[in-house]
């Protein structure tokens, strides 16, 4: 007998979030209570730093943009049933790849190395994935632990890279020499200054651009193709899959190597358009609050979107938070970022019982009033 | 104890279970309607239903794993408040379920006492614990090794720990909720003639199961419910198969599947000693050796677990081959490198698997995701890059169509469908594929009589279109009156065939037990 109600979709991606999200600012408003300070007042400036200007616009796009890519990256590894917590390395070995490509391959016109970047990011971030995937698909070693175990690698390994090989001479800080100016992704105020529009000076980057485009194909590729279908019934079922003639190790390692890939695209919006030259750890965690990202967005683009802009607010109006009042340092900022993820993210199940109680409850109400 | 040997007509007697309008609603599921039900005292009552008829509903009420939303209770005409199974417990009933709840590690005594280990030190228990229970086995003949280790026992006899883990805990009234469904036709007839003691010493017993056959050879009264509603009470004396059918179903069935005779034509599967290994490395199947010809259907009986899994996965190319050989069509299709589920299918083999759940379909899907699996590369589902969700809708209500699958919406997602709207959906899947051969494990487990007469019907209709067809399942009458040939199945090896003519269900039970086909055959000589 059925007993499990199944929640509209309005209810699943809509008022649960909503309602995590706003129990998690409950929480954070006792916190800013605790210390002294008036929450309306610190929600005021955090709308504010993040919406109130031109220029904070650009910086919240600026940070959805990375967490857009991660979170894409998480979801589709999870729609293959894959914990995929590597992004932070993923990403930052793609970052070598589009350096060496810029570094190396300066000659190429800009047009070209529009594609080159992408590619070599591509192609370094879904190599870093493939390793451990292969280890899952092939040998049976949980992806969550090898592929932690792989940021670590890659940390190292990049510090190696950047202190030993990348480093210009002479320079006594660990970064790769700058790339060519005619290589860097044009910021948008750039772009739209060529068409006379005026807007304020922000990292905001023509990588945004890629991050729409990504998730569109990432839906396109899930629920549109054969492959995106082979993934979720891998991840959904795997011996439905290999009874389907799916094979799910191939499956593994194809969704790890575009989690792996989506993830290094972070890096073009880092390294191509903002730093524009590799930098020790400029993947700052946007790996892991990718994994928040996905979860909240319940794994579909759309709803990565919008999760990835949330957090590109508490980002962008956080750093104005600890700027304005300075008894909530940066750490508080921190504090309040991981409350968002713990209940977004770990705890999403928490109103879950209680909600399809009530939904249920008010739906059998309306059944017996239109029988009656 | 001894004082009542119910024969159900003492109108003076309490009756030992009394529910009074038991209700109960799922959200939109109206799962209980109104039940009123009494179960005699000392009495085997049977109670009968399709899957979804409420019948497991009705009993986890009764053993207070669900809460009636309106009605009431009677255990020996007293009002009883069951919250828990603690309270069930405590008013003197108990529960086997179908799947058993035992520790496999623990031994029989240990598996008995849990949960009621009486005191922090265990060895008081314990002692005592033994005592009673060889009090226990002496009294209702459950002869056991209180030592032995469960998962060491054979299914038959891990039932008798689920009794007497009852019995242990006082029971009274006895529910056993499809006890037969692990079990040969000996081991099912032993656990008749335990219920028969039991009731001989004044215990009460329900017992829920599909089978009518098991109703009518082993209770005084049977219950028969239909959609959540109590349909009828029939002393089982007084009824037939048919009727019983009938009121479950609620129109006339054949219970008899009526086919022409087989055709036999060109051998189109041959399997040459072959070997198959399960995942830790055991010997599944040993050394199978048969074919199979187009237009007849060949029936693999077994007890569940001695292979005939493992040999239809190999076949649908999900298992590889450790040894031997398997041909199609004069093709080598062993199971293995290079011929995968994908590779068999392009050949023109159909697979419905065993388990609908696991294997089958991806109940989180649509049912026109559901529709595709397998074929989901098939150019007629696809433009160049993009699935033509469009086309795989149109697909999707065809089968639907088709095969009767109600309710005939290809969004729905699968796991709304009951079991057998399931079940058709998968066998449209593969049957409109028009493969050359067609392997079919347990097509209607979990599967209401109704739909159960139009697959049979499907399945004889494959067989009459000239495909070969082979049919595993554990359901003897299912293997009887579908196969032209049966195989039986035991430990791996493919003990023996009878043709159709010659089986029955003595000589099919004893070489579903090992016993050589030729000594089965004297032994029933004997009989």
């Amino acid at each position: 007998m059925s007993n499990v109600v199944q929640l509209p979709r309005w209810i699943d991606v809509g008022v649960l979030p909503l309602l995590n999200l706003l129990l998690a600012l409950v929480v954070s408003a006792l916190l800013v209570l605790a210390i002294g300070e008036n929450p309306v007042e610190v929600v005021e400036i955090l709308l504010y730093g993040a919406f109130g200007y031109d220029e904070a616009w650009g910086y919240t796009l600026y940070y959805t943009t990375n967490f857009v890519f991660t979170g894409l990256s998480f979801a589709v590894a999870f729609h293959c049933g894959l914990f995929n917590i590597g992004a932070e390395g993923q990403a930052y070995v793609g970052g070598l790849g589009v350096t060496l490509a810029a570094l190396y391959l300066d000659f190429l016109p800009f047009p070209l190395m529009l594609v080159v970047g992408m590619m070599a990011a591509a192609i370094f971030g879904a190599a870093w994935a493939y390793i451990p995937a292969y280890l899952q698909a092939r040998r049976g070693s949980h992806i969550v632990i090898t592929t932690i175990m792989f940021n670590f690698i890659a940390s190292s390994l990049m510090v190696y890279l950047l202190v030993n090989v990348l480093r210009p001479q002479g320079s006594m800080t660990p970064e790769s020499e700058q790339i060519a100016e005619h290589l860097r992704l044009p910021f948008i105020h750039d772009m739209a200054a060529a068409f006379g529009i005026d807007m304020a000076s922000s990292p905001l980057n023509l990588s945004f651009v890629y991050a729409i485009a990504a998730s569109i194909l990432v839906w396109m590729f899930i629920w549109h193709t054969r492959w995106g279908y082979a993934i979720r019934t891998v991840g959904a079922n795997a011996v439905a899959a290999t009874y389907g003639g799916i094979d799910p190790g191939r499956y593994i390692i194809i969704a790890m190597m575009i989690s792996g890939a989506l993830a290094s695209f972070m890096a073009l919006n880092e390294v191509m358009g903002v730093q524009h030259r590799l930098l020790i750890d400029f993947t700052a965690g946007y790996g892991f609050v990718g994994i928040a990202v996905a979860l909240m967005g319940r794994n579909h683009p759309f709803g990565i979107f919008l999760a990835a802009l949330l957090f590109g607010m508490l980002y962008q109006g956080g750093a104005e938070l600890s700027f304005e009042i300075p008894t909530i340092s940066n750490d508080m900022v921190v504090v309040i970022q991981g409350l968002v993820i713990l209940f977004t993210g770990a705890m999403e199940h928490m109103f879950r019982p209680r909600v399809t109680k009530i939904y249920t409850a008010w739906r059998l109400r309306r059944d017996r009033m239109e029988a009656a | 104890m001894h004082q009542m040997h119910g024969t159900g007509e003492t109108g003076a007697v309490q009756p030992a279970i009394e529910l009074r309008g038991i209700d109960k609603r799922f959200g939109a599921v109206h799962a209980n309607k109104e039940i009123d039900l009494k179960v005699d005292k000392g009495t085997i009552h049977g109670i009968v239903g399709e899957n979804g008829a409420g019948k497991s509903t009705l009993m986890s009420i009764l053993y207070g794993f669900y809460q009636a939303d309106g009605g009431t209770i009677h255990v020996d005409g007293k009002l009883c408040d069951i919250k828990g199974s603690e309270d069930a417990i405590a008013a003197g009933i108990g529960m086997v379920h179908q799947h058993f709840m035992l520790v496999e590690t623990f031994s029989v005594l240990e598996n008995v006492i849990l949960g009621v280990e009486g005191g922090a030190v265990l060895r008081d228990g314990v002692d005592k614990a033994r005592v009673e229970l060889e009090r226990l086995e002496r009294e209702y003949s459950l002869d056991i090794d209180p030592d032995a280790i469960v998962g060491d026992l054979s299914v038959g006899l891990q039932q008798r720990v689920e009794i007497l883990k009852a019995l242990y805990r006082g029971a009274e009234i006895l529910i056993l909720d499809e006890p037969t469904g692990v079990l040969t036709p000996q081991e099912a007839d032993h656990l008749f003639r335990i219920l028969a003691t039991l009731k001989e010493q004044g215990k009460t017993v329900v017992l829920i199961t599909h089978k009518l056959r098991e109703i009518m050879a082993a209770t005084d009264n049977v219950s028969v419910m239909r959609q959540g509603a109590m349909v009828a009470d029939r002393k089982t004396a007084q009824t037939s198969p048919e009727e019983l059918s009938e009121l479950m179903v609620g129109r006339r069935v054949l219970l008899r599947l009526e086919k022409g005779e087989a055709n036999p034509g060109a051998t189109v599967l041959q399997v040459n000693d072959l070997c198959v290994d399960n995942a830790q490395g055991v010997r599944k199947v040993k050394n199978a050796s048969f074919t199979v010809r187009a237009g007849e259907i060949v029936g693999i009986a077994g007890v569940s677990g001695n292979g005939q899994s493992e040999l239809l996965e190999a076949l649908g190319g999900i298992r590889s081959a450790s040894e031997g050989s398997v041909l199609l069509n004069d093709q080598d299709v062993t199971p293995g490198k290079g011929v995968d589920a994908a590779e068999l299918r392009k050949r023109g083999v159909a697979h419905v698997p065993e388990d609908r759940h696991r294997m089958a379909m991806v109940t989180g899907f649509t049912a026109k995701e559901a529709a595709i699996l397998g074929y989901e590369d098939d150019p007629a589902y696809n433009n160049s890059i993009l699935l033509d969700w469009h086309a795989i809708s149109k697909a999707t209500a065809n089968m639907m169509l088709e095969f009767d699958v109600r309710p005939d919406d290809p969004d729905l997602k699968a796991a709304n469908f009951s079991g057998g709207n399931q079940q058709k959906l998968v066998l449209a899947r593969e049957i409109m594929r028009d493969p050359e051969l067609l392997l079919v494990g347990q097509p209607t487990r979990g599967v209401d009589i109704g739909a159960i007469e139009f697959i049979h019907k499907r399945i004889v209709a494959m067989r009459d279109a000239g495909k070969a067809v082979l049919l595993v399942s554990v359901e003897l009458d299912e293997i009887m009156s579908l196969a032209d040939r049966i195989l039986v199945m035991c430990d791996g090896v493919i003990i023996g065939e009878v043709s159709a003519a010659e089986a029955n269900e003595r000589v099919l039970g004893l070489m579903m037990a090992g016993v050589d086909p030729n000594e089965a055959k004297a032994v029933e000589g004997q009989a």
